[in-house]
């Protein structure tokens, strides 16, 4: 069965007919050519899928794209803008908290959303709240750093505060 | 002018990955792609008697579904000669997870409707899942033509050291499981294949794309140059994307007969039971040792399990864990043997660390079962077997194997002033005699490991063509600078230190000036690759060497531009001056562009500014450590939880102190993984129990402490750049760490070894085998009196699961650790 669905993705509306299994990772990364959001697992085990949905931090393989209808999407495409990177990004830069790249779009967004709920958070709440993002290269203490240094250079930055106050409002 | 080699460094790759502009396998979208699919086994041993295709054609946007039958003639993966691998199992399958057929439809939902269509009727073949099964008595051979399962039977030495270790003082032995591990890189397995009119490209995610073109261009009988292999982005490989699969073949096969490129990604359930597995060693060690902990004989015998087809690099793995055996050690002598057996499983192959850790371990264990049977400090008997500084390079018994120089009672000396190890070990000491808190042990690691994998007479043993690496280093007519490696990275942050290293070379060209490319056959020179930590100390060199080169070119330039002799000219960044000549200047740039005008150069001077250079290497490089591990043990459980993990790392000349760091964490969180959480476990039926990562154990961010890290620079002297290589170092540092810090919080109770994983309940119920052990002892008066450490009757009862003694002495609720 094939539904039409209507998607704001990174601020552009986008109106696609899809099928009712697709799920919102391939409809971002084939649909609307956002390869930034990864496949790492089967399971919603790994987190490499994760996207903003309505301001908060979903993993887009366990969304169906017609279950996110009408709905409000910021991906890691998203956050910098005029090539000014988030204090996030930043963050993971100057700490070294990425090495092959591969789990860090999630990771970005997780810690994003981590910092839209929780702006100071400390070393102990840093790692629970990136839980469920996988990544077998860092051994997450320098991800940890990058966190911190982000909360302290200005949080999750401007894009993913109004993402999330609008969602709020209920204006998608 | 500073050195940028050793510099803080933030990387130049991370902008685009961090704001998803990398560019990995799946995110290639080539015009009229289709996915391919896998219909795989799901026995672990079994004839196939009938593939059922037709439902599966039938289904919509399906383009065709091949079976082995439909593939003759398609050739199998390298492997030992006689033991070649082919891509589609035919008449039977030998592991779960073995591709029976493959499908290619329009997308990939479709292709995984098409697959699931196929039917295949098998019948069921006994099972061998361990190797103790593969050798039994009877085993059927699980590869045709062998005459058992046992493929490789091979004595490293003539004697067995029977009477060194008859006449030692002391003799023990121990017998240790380095159990199988998935290598889990983020990104699966995945490749898309292109074949058109001028020939066939791959993108592929390996860590060697130009051992994989060679092997694509002799497999499909095509001449190098129509075959071009590329590693985007590469997330992760660890070992496991060094080997060879069958996808690469069968992506390339499908889009030549359909005329359109062909993707492959795999799942990840796939992947852990697709993807080359690690470790997977039993080790029987039998050591003499005198009344000071001395080792003075050892005999290892490996038993390595290859899984159900051996892998060229992994059935000779044991040979490294022997080389490495004798550990930083003078061991007196070492009598060592190995059998490679294959089993119904996923087969085994490198996994970071590949072979060394296992030696690592066995060595830095056997080391600590000493120190306890002697009742003397594990450090002290560290220290009395050391390798002294002045004694290096020092050649080990196995010929070729020459440790480069070191310092390992500097690195051990530099460890215990970061730990405060007497305070440690009081605290221990009265945690014992308190059942309300938690036990505490230290564990250490002192080890050495291999990196700079080369030269070439040893790296062709696995397969590779040579064991060198190559740089080319072009100025541009501006002066800026692209560099060209023979390596390709998959994480370690390559364009930032060879930008470092092509810096320095260049006599101070700006980082931002320098660009390095990598991972495509067609536009780079000829490589070999990344694996066995050999990228900073093999191509390291080859970057520096070529662009000395072009530095030297740009110096003559520069005299003959201002009129001086060569000797006088001095660089200062990009700027050249004569000395003791103040005004007499001349840019980079303005001697770069000069480079592209002949007329203006000297007499006879070849036009541009390119050299491309190889650098073969003397020997390998031997990483080296001196790690510590503070865990706390709970008596309920038998949870285990790392307090402290304190590294001290010698890798030689450090590139990046940031990146060093990230390579020795990620490292280290690997091997602490090993130790307490990671198994790839199947059952007796050959069935994997640990194929999704809900029931393999990858660490997350709760689970892995946090790390403190140093350095102790000693240049190596057998490479011009002084690095030996760190990539695996923490994965080979860290099991023995945490675990001998675990026995040693139980040594008391009499626990003298555990098999890895340390999982809490078999932590747990260690303890109370042995804790019932000594009860049982001291009550016929045959044992020591029990100590103050008793269960806790007040202790909160085991969590749900988890058997609890009867009270009436039956011990059949006992489960086997």
């Amino acid at each position: 069965m094939r539904h039409d669905v209507t998607l704001r993705v990174n601020g552009v509306v986008n109106r696609h007919t899809v099928e009712s299994r697709q799920l919102l990772v391939h409809h971002l990364r084939e649909t609307l050519g956002l390869t930034g959001t990864h496949v790492g697992c089967d399971t919603s085990n790994c987190g490499a899928c994760t996207v903003l949905l309505d301001g908060v931090a979903v993993k887009s393989c366990t969304v169906f794209t017609v279950a996110a209808d009408g709905g409000e999407v910021l991906t890691v495409e998203g956050l910098a803008q005029d090539g000014q990177l988030t204090p996030v990004q930043e963050g993971f830069r100057q700490c070294h908290g990425l090495q092959c790249g591969y789990c860090t779009p999630g990771m970005v967004v997780s810690a994003t959303g981590l910092l839209l709920d929780r702006p100071d958070p400390s070393p102990e709440e840093i790692r629970e709240g990136l839980e469920g993002n996988l990544c077998r290269c860092t051994g997450y203490q320098m991800i940890v750093e990058s966190v911190r240094w982000a909360a302290d250079h200005g949080g999750p930055g401007a894009v993913a505060e109004a993402h999330r106050s609008r969602t709020e409002a209920g204006t998608p | 002018m500073a050195s940028m080699v050793g510099a803080t460094v933030v990387r130049k790759e991370d902008p685009a990955l961090l704001t998803g502009r990398g560019r990995y396998v799946d995110d290639i979208q080539l015009p009229g792609a289709v996915s391919m699919a896998f219909v795989r086994s799901h026995q672990a041993h079994a004839r196939v008697t009938a593939i059922d295709t037709e439902a599966a054609r039938q289904l919509p946007g399906v383009l065709g579904v091949w079976t082995a039958a439909d593939l003759e003639g398609l050739p199998a993966t390298r492997s030992i000669p006689g033991m070649e691998r082919p891509c589609l199992a035919s008449d039977t399958v030998r592991f779960v997870g073995e591709p029976v057929a493959v499908v290619a439809a329009q997308d990939r939902y479709l292709a995984a409707d098409a697959a699931a269509a196929v039917v295949v009727d098998y019948e069921p073949l006994p099972v061998l899942a361990t190797i103790e099964q593969a050798m039994a008595e009877g085993a059927a051979p699980i590869v045709p033509g062998q005459a058992s399962n046992v493929v490789m039977d091979q004595p490293l030495t003539e004697g067995d050291a029977e009477a060194e270790l008859a006449a030692a003082p002391h003799r023990t032995s121990l017998r240790i499981r380095n159990q199988r591990l998935a290598a889990v890189p983020i990104e699966p397995g995945g490749c898309v294949a292109s074949w058109d009119s001028t020939g066939l490209t791959l993108y592929a995610t390996v860590q060697a794309p130009h051992p994989v073109r060679n092997e694509l261009a002799v497999m499909f009988g095509l001449p190098q140059h129509e075959v071009r292999v590329v590693a985007p982005d590469v997330g992760g490989g660890f070992g496991a994307k060094a080997s060879f699969y069958p996808e690469f073949i069968l992506t390339a096969e499908l889009s030549r007969r359909l005329g359109r490129p062909v993707k492959f990604v795999e799942t990840r359930s796939e992947n852990l039971v697709s993807m080359t597995h690690g470790r997977a060693q039993l080790q029987d060690i039998d050591v003499g040792f005198d009344d000071e902990g001395r080792l003075l004989a050892m005999r290892v015998a490996i038993v390595q399990d290859c899984g159900a087809w051996p892998d060229a690099t992994g059935a000779g793995l044991p040979t490294l864990t022997i080389f490495m055996s004798g550990g930083c050690y003078k061991v007196g002598t070492i009598a060592a043997s190995f059998r490679s057996v294959t089993t119904n499983t996923t087969p085994v192959a490198a996994y970071r660390g590949a072979g060394r850790p296992e030696a690592a371990y066995l060595i830095e264990r056997v080391v600590d079962v000493v120190a306890d049977e002697l009742g003397r400090d594990p450090v002290d008997v560290r220290r009395v077997n050391l390798i002294q500084p002045g004694e290096m390079p020092f050649a080990t018994q196995w010929p070729g194997i020459v440790y480069d120089e070191s310092d390992y009672p500097r690195l051990l000396d530099t460890l215990l002033e970061h730990l405060d190890y007497e305070a440690l070990k009081r605290e221990a000491e009265e945690r014992r005699r308190d059942p309300q808190r938690p036990l505490l042990g230290i564990g250490f690691s002192t080890f050495v490991e291999m990196g700079g994998f080369g030269p070439s007479p040893l790296f062709e043993q696995f397969g590779y063509i040579g064991g060198w690496e190559s740089s080319t280093v072009r100025m541009n007519p501006d002066g800026s600078v692209v560099v060209s490696v023979g390596t390709s990275p998959h994480g370690q942050g390559h364009e930032t230190a060879f930008a470092q290293i092509a810096s320095d070379a260049l006599g101070g060209i700006p980082m931002e000036r320098i660009t390095v490319r990598h991972g495509d056959t067609q536009t780079i020179q000829e490589g070999i690759g990344t694996m066995g930590s050999r990228a900073i100390p093999v191509c390291g060199p080859a970057v520096q060497r070529s662009s000395d080169k072009v530095r030297q070119k740009l110096l003559q330039i520069a005299a003959h531009l201002l009129e001086a002799s060569e000797d006088d000219i001095e660089q200062d960044g990009e700027r050249f001056a004569v000395r003791g000549t103040p005004g007499a200047e001349v840019t980079v740039a303005e001697v770069a562009l000069t480079a592209y005008k002949p007329h203006k150069l000297p007499e006879g001077m070849e036009i541009g500014l390119q050299v491309m250079d190889y650098y073969e290497p003397t020997n390998l490089s031997y990483p080296s450590g001196a790690h510590a591990c503070v865990v706390e043990v709970d008596r309920a459980t038998g949870q285990v939880s790392v307090l402290r993990y304190v590294a001290v790392d010698d890798c030689g000349t450090v590139i990046n102190p940031l990146t060093a760091r990230g390579q020795v964490e990620g490292g280290l969180a690997q091997g602490i993984a090993q130790a307490l959480l990671e198994e790839v476990v199947y059952d007796g039926e050959g069935q994997p129990v640990t194929s999704s990562l809900i029931d393999y154990q990858v660490p997350g961010a709760p689970d892995v402490p946090g790390m403190e890290t140093h350095h102790v620079e000693v240049r190596t002297s057998f490479n011009p750049l002084g690095a030996k290589g760190l990539g695996e170092s923490g994965a080979t540092a860290a099991p023995q760490a945490v675990v001998n810090a675990v026995v040693d919080a139980l040594s008391h109770l009499g626990v003298r070894d555990l098999d890895m994983p340390l999982t809490p309940f078999r932590v747990w119920t260690a303890m109370r085998a042995a804790e019932e052990g000594r009860a049982a002892a001291a009550s016929d008066g045959t044992g020591p009196p029990p100590e103050a450490m008793r269960p806790d009757p007040a202790a909160p009862p085991p969590p749900d699961g988890m058997p609890t003694p009867p009270a009436d002495g039956d011990d059949t609720w006992k489960v086997t650790p």
